[in-house]
């Protein structure tokens, strides 16, 4: 796991310290034909910053245990942990959060974890770099959270999220981020379907092009702080053309997931 | 303080001695970076080493004319994936610091495109770490770091920083990119130093 760290990035800050939590379902319910949003209450969580992520740890009757990185749907301060974790199916532990996990369960939880694929509001008076996010799929979750602490800190820094979904079914927290896109300030929103859109869409369904890029997020000049978040064939082709299109290396940050 | 989730019985087949606590096996190989992949030619790459005495320089073919070794060994990712046995080729570590003398004890690997990653000397040298330019018997995809990344299989592989393009030796263990960002400043997966 390595990457550019950005001439730029921000020194070292105090961060929330990471540690071993107890988990417990407060709510789960399906979020897209293969994805759930899933409610924990963690009694001890220090809160996380919008971007985050957090390690699961189930365990067997007989020792046996497996571990996984989730990014956090939520953020700030507060005992209540939101996820949407969208099911591999040949995977271990997300089949199983997604379809044994029931209100009252408990999961042991690391974190919260990560202090650079993360974006908190800018202090007051302070002037802010506009964001732009770009999401491929389950990669929305954590570009939701800074979304969502964007529009909770009334901060008026320029939002807009990049959003490419298989199709209308398979786009997470859309009741959300509609919602956002209403707020004031607001997000800008637009979406990318690769293999259905929705009754009378101006184009038909494909992957992400160039063009598309280029017309529906900041442009480089602006100089925004861009993160994306997706499968690692989306996030290298659309990291390497926003490089192209001229955003310095060092204000592109991703987080490409690819694992089981 | 682990207790046993309701409902789990796990996929079994994955406790292998040879992995450390934690971890899980994956057939593909999984990429984690900050950023863009940087994309160097080997016509322009260089690598360096700097201490309190002076720095030295390899172009590719000068380094790679130290004598290349092959490798076969397991990786282990912070991020809860292994591979085991996986055939890499590169030049040990040991052959280029032949020439390189310091009292100091630490190291800080640089990478094109900005990454840096902290480690202790003794972490690189007696074998344990490489110059690798190959892995699965092909050249080593951008993606994966190629040209060139550092290879130090004994520790999580984040400290094996890719697109290497030199070390600065350091009096102190300062931390690099992601030891700054929340990861721990050693890295032993057998210890699960996975985190501050």
């Amino acid at each position: 796991m390595s990457g550019p760290a950005p001439a730029d990035a921000p020194p070292a800050k105090a961060h929330r310290r990471a540690g071993w939590h107890t988990a417990t379902v407060t709510d789960s319910r399906p979020e897209t034909p293969t994805a759930r949003r899933i409610a924990f209450e963690v009694p001890t969580w220090p809160g996380n910053d919008a971007g985050s992520h957090l390690d699961v740890r189930l365990t067997a009757p007989d020792g046996y245990q497996a571990t996984r990185s989730y990014s956090i749907a939520s953020s700030g301060e507060g005992t209540r942990v939101l996820l949407a974790v969208d099911e591999l199916p040949d995977g271990e532990v997300s089949p199983f959060l997604v379809h044994d996990l029931r209100e009252g369960d408990q999961v042991e939880m690391h974190g919260p974890l990560g202090a650079y694929f993360v974006w908190t509001p800018p202090p007051a008076g302070e002037p802010s770099r506009p964001v732009q996010l770009i999401a491929g799929g389950s990669g929305v979750v954590p570009l939701f959270a800074m979304a969502r602490a964007h529009a909770e800190a009334d901060d008026a820094t320029e939002f807009r999220l990049l959003y490419s979904a298989r199709t209308p079914q398979d786009v997470f927290f859309r009741a959300e981020l509609e919602q956002l896109t209403a707020a004031a300030p607001a997000l800008w929103l637009d979406f990318v379907y690769t293999r259905q859109v929705p009754e009378g869409w101006p184009t038909g369904p494909g992957r992400i092009t160039r063009e598309v890029l280029d017309a529906a997020t900041l442009p480089a000049a602006s100089d925004p702080l861009v993160f994306v978040c997706g499968p690692t064939p989306f996030v290298e082709t659309v990291a390497g053309w926003l490089v192209e299109s001229g955003h310095r290396p060092g204000s592109v940050r991703t987080e490409r997931f690819g694992g089981s | 303080m682990s207790f046993i989730t309701r409902g789990f019985s796990g996929r079994r087949g994955d406790r292998d001695p040879r992995l450390p606590p934690g971890q899980t096996l994956v057939a593909d190989w999984p990429v984690l970076s900050a950023g863009p992949t940087p994309h160097v030619d080997t016509a322009d790459w260089e690598f360096s080493i700097r201490t309190e005495n002076g720095v030295h320089r390899w172009s590719w073919d000068e380094l790679r004319a130290l004598g290349v070794e092959d490798i076969t060994t397991d990786i282990h990712c912070v991020t809860h994936w292994s591979k085991l046995e996986m055939p890499w080729r590169g030049v040990p570590l040991d052959k280029i610091w032949k020439s390189v003398q310091t009292e100091h004890e630490y190291v800080m690997a640089h990478s094109y495109g900005g990454y840096t990653t902290n480690l202790p000397l003794e972490d690189l040298l007696d074998g344990k770490s490489w110059v690798a330019f190959e892995a699965d018997g092909e050249p080593l995809d951008p993606e994966h770091g190629g040209p060139a990344r550092l290879l130090v299989p004994h520790l999580y592989f984040w400290k094996s920083a890719k697109w290497v393009r030199g070390l600065v030796t350091m009096p102190d263990d300062d931390p690099g990119f992601w030891e700054q960002n929340g990861y721990h400043l050693h890295g032993d997966p057998w210890l699960e130093e996975r985190y501050w």
